[in-house]
C-alpha cells in the first residue's frame, strides 16, 4: 500500500534555508539512485533553516548510506530518522469531488467523519479539505472515488517525533 | 586601531581575496563575463598562466595540487568555458583533489533568460563538485573565496566552484563597490553551520583496531590516496614498521609508501602485481586507510578477500561500508588516527606481537616467483614499453615527479617506476580521464618549478591535450614528455584482443599521423624520435639536460604488447592473470 511505513523510511532533514538546497537534495537523491517516495519542505521557525520531510524507498539503497551522503551536503545540518511508531506524521488532502445536490449530503457527512471540512461548493461538485495521517486520507479517497474525483492534490508527508510522556512532575 | 574602510570593486576584492587565501599561481582563460576580473588580474602578484583550453586550466590545477599539496586555482569564463571545465571537476571530485574553480557568470538580471554564454553551471557542476556557490553581491566575495578554500582544503578535499556574475565584478557598476572586510576563521565556520568534519578517530575504535592487530596473523595495510591527502605517509611507515605489516599502495596512493621498502608490495587492483593482489585475497586482516575499495582494486566483490577482517579508516563517514562492511569502522583524518593508533600499538607490541614470518615467507616467495615480466624486443623490431619505462625510472633525477594519462602507459608507469617519496605521482584514477597527463604535468612543474617532471604518455592521450605544450612553451614550463606511440588506444585494444576475440574496432590511430616531432617542434618543444633501444638512454638523457623548454620524446613501441598482470573484469582477484600464456592462469 502507498502508506505503509513499513517499506519506506522517514527523514527529517534540518537544512539552511537557501536558494538550491532543495535541488541538491533532490540531484543527491537521484545521482545516487535513491527515491524519493514523497517530500515536503518549508521553512521553520527560524527564517535561517528550513525542514525537509522525506519519505525514501527503503529498497532503493541501505538508509545508512543515504542518511551520509546527504550528511556530506555543506548545507545540510542535521538529519533525523523518525520511526513511524514514534512520529506524528501527517498530510493534506484537497480533493473535488462530483456530487449533484442530492449527494450532496453523503459526501459531507463522509468529510465530516475524517474531520475534514468542505472548502469550496460549486453546483454539481464540492472540494473537501482534509489533513491526517496518510493511510486515513487513502480510506478517505478510497470511499469518495464512487462519486467520481475530478481533481485531488496531496502534500508530501510531514512529520516531528512524539513527545515523552513521562511526567516531570513530582518523580 | 580601526583602519579606515577602503572600498573597492568587487573585482578587485576577488583577487586581493585569492592573494590572502596564498594563492601564487593561476590557471585561466579570459572571456567575456569574466573580463572585469582579469584586469585587476594585471596588477596583481599572483601569476597567471594562459591555457589554449579551460579543460587544461582544471588539470593544471589538479596537477597543482597534487604536487604540492594546496588547492589548485583555475579561472574560466562562462558558458562554453564553464562546460569545458566540467570533467576536471569531476575528475578532482572522484579523486578528492583539492581545487578552486572560479567561473564568469552573465549578471544578476540576465540569469535565466538564456542570454549570451549563459549557462547553469551551477546545476550542471552540481554532483561534480564537493560544493559549489553562485555568487550574487560584491560584498559576499571575501566570504564565499574563504568558504572555498576551506571546504576545498579540509575534510575529504575536493573542488568548489564559484559562479560569479559579471556585474558584481564591474569596476563601472557602483552597485558593486564595497567595503572591504576579511572574514575570521570563526566567521567562516560559523557561516557552514553544516560542516563539521570529524578528525579525531573514537578512542574505542583505536583501541578494537589495535586488538585486531594484535590478533592477526596475515595482516595487509591497504593504503589509499588518503594517506596522501592527510600528508600521513610518514606515519604510515612508522606503523608498518612498528608491526612489520606490509603494505599495498592504490593507483592513487603510489609514493605513499616507497617501494623499495622491505614492507612494500606495490600496487594492488586490476592490474597490480600478483603479490600485491595475491595478499589482499589471502589476507585475514585489512587495514584499509584512506581506500575506498574501488571495484578497480576489488575485482568481483563477493569472491574479495573472503577471510580478512576490516579495519576501515577514512575521513568520509560515507565511505565506512559503502562497499565493504567494515569490523572496526574509524572515521577521522588517518593521520591523527594512525598516530594515536601507533601511540596504543606502541604499549602492546612491547609485550610481543604474534608470529607473522610464515606469512612474510609466503609473501616473498611469491614476489620472487611473480615479478613483473616482458620478454625484449627483437633486433629491429618495435620497442617495449617496459623497457622505456625502466629506462625513464632509472635515469630519472632525484625528486623527479611523473605524470600519465590513462591506459596501458599509465598502467605501466606505475607498475614500473619506483616511488620513493610522496607526491611524486600525478594521475588520474577514479574518472579515469584521456588527457590529463600533459596538463597536469604542466600543473606540477609550475607548483614545483625545481623538480623535473615527465609526462608519461600515450599517442591517443596526448592527441587529446597536447595543445597545452604551447602553453608550456610560452610559459616557459619546461615539462618532458614521454609519448609511448604505439599507434593505438592500446587498453582498449588489449581488451578487443583478450574479450572479443580480436576483432579490433575503432582503435588504430596510425603511428605517423600526426607527425608527432614536427607538432612538437611547432608547439616549441624539443622533439626527438626513438626507434631502437640503444638510442633510448641517449634520447632520454638528452632530454633531462634541457631545462629551458620542453621536450617531446615520441618512443615507436609495440601495440602488442599487453598490461599484464590483469584480473579480467568481473572475474575474482583469484582469477588473477599473471602473462601472456593461456597456463599463466593461476588457480
Amino acid at each position: 500500500m502507498t502508506s505503509n511505513g513499513a517499506r519506506h523510511h522517514l527523514l527529517s532533514v534540518l537544512v539552511e534555508n537557501r536558494a538550491g538546497v532543495l535541488a541538491r537534495v533532490a540531484s543527491l537523491f537521484a545521482r545516487r539512485g535513491y527515491n524519493i517516495y514523497s517530500l515536503a519542505v518549508a521553512p521553520t521557525d527560524d527564517e535561517r533553516f528550513s525542514r525537509i520531510t522525506i519519505v525514501a524507498d527503503a529498497e532503493s539503497a541501505p538508509l545508512e548510506q543515504i542518511v551520509k551522503q546527504l550528511h556530506k551536503l555543506v548545507n545540510v545540518i542535521k538529519i533525523s530518522e523518525l520511526d513511524p511508531l514514534d512520529s506524528i506524521e501527517r498530510e493534506l488532502m484537497l480533493c473535488t469531488v462530483r456530487a449533484d445536490p442530492t449527494q450532496r449530503g453523503q459526501v459531507i457527512e463522509l468529510v465530516s467523519v475524517f474531520g475534514g471540512r468542505i472548502v469550496d461548493v460549486g453546483h454539481d461538485e464540492l472540494t473537501v479539505s482534509v489533513d491526517d495521517v496518510p493511510s486515513r486520507l487513502d480510506d478517505l479517497e478510497d470511499l469518495l472515488s464512487p462519486f467520481g474525483i475530478a481533481m485531488m492534490q496531496r502534500t508530501g508527508r510531514i512529520a516531528l517525533p512524539k513527545l515523552d510522556r513521562a511526567s516531570g512532575l513530582g518523580s | 586601531m580601526s583602519e579606515q574602510p577602503v572600498r573597492m570593486s568587487g573585482a578587485q576584492a576577488l583577487v586581493k581575496s585569492l592573494e590572502l587565501e596564498g594563492v601564487e599561481v593561476i590557471f585561466g582563460l579570459p572571456g567575456g563575463a569574466i573580463l572585469p576580473v582579469y584586469d585587476p588580474i594585471l596588477d596583481s602578484p599572483i601569476r597567471h598562466i594562459l591555457v589554449r583550453h579551460e579543460q587544461g586550466a582544471g588539470h593544471m590545477a589538479e596537477g597543482y595540487a597534487h604536487a604540492t599539496g594546496r588547492p589548485g586555482v583555475a579561472m574560466v569564463t562562462s558558458g562554453p568555458a564553464a562546460t569545458n571545465i566540467v570533467t576536471p571537476l569531476c575528475d578532482a571530485f572522484v579523486d578528492s583533489v583539492p581545487m578552486v574553480v572560479i567561473t564568469g557568470q552573465v549578471p544578476v538580471g540576465a540569469i535565466g533568460t538564456d542570454a549570451f554564454q549563459e549557462c547553469d553551471t551551477i546545476g550542471i557542476t552540481r554532483s561534480v563538485t564537493k560544493h559549489n556557490e553562485l555568487v550574487t553581491r560584491a560584498r559576499d566575495i571575501p566570504l564565499a573565496v574563504r568558504q572555498a578554500f576551506l571546504l576545498a582544503s579540509t575534510g575529504r578535499p575536493g573542488p568548489v566552484l564559484l559562479d560569479i556574475p559579471k556585474d558584481i565584478v564591474d569596476a563601472a557598476n557602483p552597485d558593486a563597490q564595497m567595503e572591504w572586510y576579511w572574514p575570521t576563521d570563526e566567521e567562516v565556520w560559523a557561516s557552514l553551520p553544516g560542516y563539521r568534519p570529524t578528525t579525531k578517530g573514537h578512542p574505542r575504535k583505536i583501541k578494537e583496531a589495535a586488538e585486531l592487530i594484535m590478533a592477526a596473523r596475515q595482516p595487509v595495510i591497504y593504503a589509499g590516496g588518503g594517506i596522501l591527502k592527510a600528508r600521513a605517509a610518514t606515519v604510515l611507515r612508522e606503523l608498518a614498521e612498528l608491526t612489520g605489516i606490509p603494505v599495498v599502495t592504490t593507483l592513487t596512493a603510489r609514493g605513499a609508501f616507497p617501494d623499495d621498502h622491505p614492507l612494500a608490495l606495490g600496487m594492488p587492483g586490476m592490474h597490480g602485481n600478483f603479490t600485491a593482489v595475491t595478499a589482499m585475497q589471502e589476507s585475514d586482516l585489512l587495514i584499509a586507510l584512506g581506500s575506498r575499495f574501488d571495484d578497480r582494486v576489488t575485482g568481483k566483490l563477493p569472491a574479495f578477500a573472503p577471510d580478512a577482517k576490516v579495519i576501515h579508516v577514512d575521513i568520509d563517514p560515507a565511505e565506512l561500508g559503502k562497499v565493504r562492511r567494515p569490523d572496526v569502522p574509524i572515521v577521522g583524518d588517518v593521520r591523527l588516527v594512525l598516530e594515536e593508533l601507533v601511540r596504543v600499538l606502541e604499549r602492546r607490541v612491547a609485550d610481543g606481537q604474534p608470529d607473522r614470518s610464515a606469512w612474510r615467507q609466503t609473501l616473498s616467495g611469491w614476489q620472487e616467483r611473480f615479478p613483473l615480466h616482458y620478454e625484449p624486443s627483437e633486433p629491429g623490431a618495435l620497442l617495449k614499453p617496459q623497457f622505456v619505462l625502466e629506462q625513464l625510472r632509472d635515469r630519472a633525477p632525484e625528486g623527479t615527479i611523473v605524470a600519465t594519462g590513462v591506459g596501458q602507459h599509465q598502467m605501466w608507469t606505475s607498475q614500473y617506476w619506483r616511488f620513493t617519496e610522496p607526491y611524486t605521482w600525478v594521475c588520474s584514477g577514479g574518472l579515469g580521464t584521456m588527457g590529463f597527463s600533459i596538463p597536469a604535468a604542466i600543473g606540477a612543474k609550475a607548483g614545483m618549478p625545481e623538480r623535473t617532471v615527465w609526462a608519461v604518455d600515450g599517442d591517443g592521450c596526448f592527441q587529446m591535450t597536447a595543445q597545452e605544450l604551447v602553453t608550456a612553451t610560452t610559459e616557459r614550463i619546461p615539462i618532458k614528455v614521454a609519448i609511448l606511440n604505439n599507434a593505438y588506444l592500446g587498453m582498449v585494444r588489449q581488451w578487443q584482443e583478450m574479450f572479443y576475440d580480436e576483432r579490433y574496432s575503432e582503435v588504430y590511430l596510425s603511428p605517423d599521423l600526426p607527425d608527432y616531432v614536427k607538432w612538437a617542434e611547432a608547439m616549441g618543444c624539443v622533439a626527438i624520435r626513438v626507434e631502437s633501444p640503444e638510442e633510448v638512454g641517449p634520447a632520454i638523457e638528452r632530454a633531462n639536460a634541457i631545462n629551458d623548454r620542453p621536450v617531446v620524446v615520441e618512443f615507436r613501441t609495440d601495440a602488442a604488447e599487453k598490461v599484464f598482470p590483469m584480473v579480467p573484469a568481473g572475474l575474482s582477484n583469484s582469477d588473477i592473470v599473471v602473462g601472456p600464456l593461456p597456463e599463466g592462469t593461476v588457480q
